[in-house]
């Protein structure tokens, strides 16, 4: 297990409890998205992966040692962490200095540096806009320089807080491509989603908070079952397997592929339930 | 009423315009929707229609912005606030800092505005509680997630009634139940005969809410018209826009003739449960398309 959480609970200085005994782990290579409503405290639990925030009680393990006997820098090495708001995050004059900092910082040898930075500004799309000075760029491409400087520490676990946020089809289509290459090499993903197409189409596992406490935690194909089983509002069923569901289909359809595949065997006229 | 006329923008910095000949209108009591790749100039075009651009950003505008009827480069901002209404993109921006409350805050524009304290109170507690705010009104808009703090951006707007609303990106870190209350409020803002332009990348609710999508692609207006016929189209992803599951799955299953003949593509779940129930019908009458000379060979992506 790469991470492991275990009781973790977290206060606000105002007395919010944003974290209430969370506990899971997670293996390397996993892809694990983790949905909820907005304040379930879906960021919250990713500050303390990177040690922003410290556990009021239970505990944060990264490749077996907690966080809080951690320094930031060693877990800098370990955890990168892109934040839901880029301009949290960026600060250099151009885009190849602002992905080039993670890299100087942990002192990678340079044709080390060199390498990470030209193999992140192209996972990311942005080899183009490498002398570009980020305030020139729109939010989405703001939020992929954020994602490259991230990508250029190496690290073997990738926290990602709203990915595809602001951005347009073909850098969805790079991040999809981008998270399924990062675990195929082994490494972990975190996503942070309320997109729930994105959800079922890139990631294995799903981990459902709600007011601070894990709801759910299971594979992204049963997932569905379980969202329709709650009234939390604050899900969205992807659209297929909401279509699936219209048409009377029995089981779970989470993928355009998946619907295809079993159309042509669906051949009963459908029951078509209003609203349903 | 919004009018723009063979409107053209380059920021000062910009080497090539950030908008070319761009032409529409929105009337009142109507949803017009901006889609389109990033950095296309949707948010450019927000700042334009709500005065902003150029008037704040400085560079060389032609052509005309009319906004219930006044000419923009004629107007001075502060001619124009409480009547058009802009949401930023990050709703960091957008939040005072002045003030310690989400109420306060809420308060803000109407305490510019020179609102009496009896008629604020009646105003604001309908837009805490149309936006699910009502619990969180006496913490501070720094300790709201980002999807509340980006519901509160949106009510500090709403709260001031404005005539003409533009919104840029107002959902994109909500959740499900979020992104509904904000789609509920636009379509009250209708009603009441607000004119609204919306940027958007959430294209299902948009699909069913806007009467009207605009594609801009490299600054200029590519396509415009009715959401079944603009979302539905093939070059959508080349215009940078993510189709609805709906669509692809549709046109996968046209390509099989597994989609009704000369029906349109989907854009919305009612649309396409009613195309594919009209497939699965015929099929179960036996009728299998081309699937007999096909058989299962590939296509089964």
């Amino acid at each position: 297990m790469i991470i492991r959480i275990d009781s973790l609970t977290f206060r606000y200085p105002n007395g919010t409890t944003a974290l209430d005994g969370v506990s899971f782990g997670v293996g390397a290579g996993e892809r694990v998205a983790i949905v909820g409503a907005n304040g379930a405290g879906k960021s919250t639990l990713a500050r303390h992966l990177v040690g922003i925030e410290r556990p009021a009680s239970g505990t944060v393990e990264i490749d077996g040692r907690p966080t809080d006997r951690l320094g930031i820098a060693e877990l800098a090495r370990t955890v990168g962490f892109v934040f839901q708001n880029p301009d949290d995050q960026l600060h250099a004059a151009s885009v190849v200095k602002e992905v080039g900092f993670g890299p100087r910082n942990l002192r990678f040898p340079a044709a080390r540096r060199a390498e990470l930075v030209e193999s992140a500004l192209r996972r990311t799309g942005l080899t183009a806009a490498r002398d570009t000075h980020p305030h020139h760029l729109s939010l989405g491409e703001r939020k992929r320089v954020a994602l490259a400087s991230v990508l250029a520490m190496d690290t073997p676990v990738v926290v990602l807080d709203e990915p595809t946020t602001g951005q347009d089809h073909a850098s969805i289509v790079l991040l999809g491509n981008l998270v399924d290459s990062l675990a195929a090499d082994g490494r972990t993903v975190l996503a942070i989603t309320h997109d729930m197409d994105f959800c079922v189409e890139h990631f294995d596992r799903v981990i459902v908070l709600a007011n601070g406490r894990v709801a759910w935690d299971g594979p992204v194909v049963d997932w569905p079952a379980h969202v329709a089983d709650t009234a939390d509002e604050s899900l969205e069923l992807p659209q297929m397997t909401r279509l699936g569901r219209r048409l009377g289909w029995a089981g779970p359809v989470t993928t355009v592929a998946g619907f295809l595949e079993r159309l042509p065997a669906e051949a009963g006229p459908a029951p078509v339930p209003p609203g349903g | 009423m919004i009018e723009v006329k063979g409107f053209s923008f380059t920021y000062p910095t910009g080497s090539r315009p950030a908008l070319t000949d761009v032409a529409f209108e929105v009337a009142p009591r109507e949803l017009c929707a901006v889609v389109g790749g990033g950095g296309t100039g949707k948010s450019t075009l927000a700042g334009v229609v709500s005065g902003t651009v150029p008037h704040l950003t400085g560079g060389t505008a032609e052509g005309v912005v009319r906004v219930n009827g006044r000419d923009l480069a004629e107007t001075p901002l502060s001619g124009l606030v409480g009547e058009v209404g802009l949401v930023m993109q990050n709703p960091f921006n957008q939040i005072s800092g002045a003030r310690f409350s989400v109420r306060e805050e809420i308060a803000f524009g109407l305490e510019n505005l020179g609102v009496p304290r009896d008629e604020m109170a009646a105003r604001i507690d309908p837009v805490l509680e149309d936006l699910g705010l009502t619990g969180v009104r006496d913490r501070s808009p720094y300790e709201l997630s980002g999807g509340q703090q980006q519901l509160l951006a949106i009510g500090s707007i709403l709260v001031m009634r404005p005539t003409v609303m533009v919104l840029d990106e107002p959902t994109s870190q909500l959740d499900a139940a979020g992104n509904a209350l904000v789609f509920d409020a636009l379509g009250t803002l209708k009603e009441q005969g607000v004119t609204v332009l919306l940027i958007e990348h959430r294209m299902e609710r948009l699909a069913r809410a806007a009467d009207r999508v605009l594609v801009l692609d490299r600054g200029a207006i590519v396509a415009q018209g009715p959401p079944g016929e603009v979302l539905a189209d093939e070059r959508l992803e080349e215009w940078g826009v993510s189709p609805l599951r709906y669509t692809v799955a549709a046109r996968r299953a046209a390509a099989r003739r597994l989609w009704p003949d000369r029906k349109p593509l989907p854009v919305t779940l009612d649309a396409a449960a009613e195309g594919f129930g009209e497939t699965a019908g015929r099929l179960y009458r036996g009728d299998r398309g081309d699937r007999g000379d096909r058989g299962d060979r590939g296509d089964r992506r």
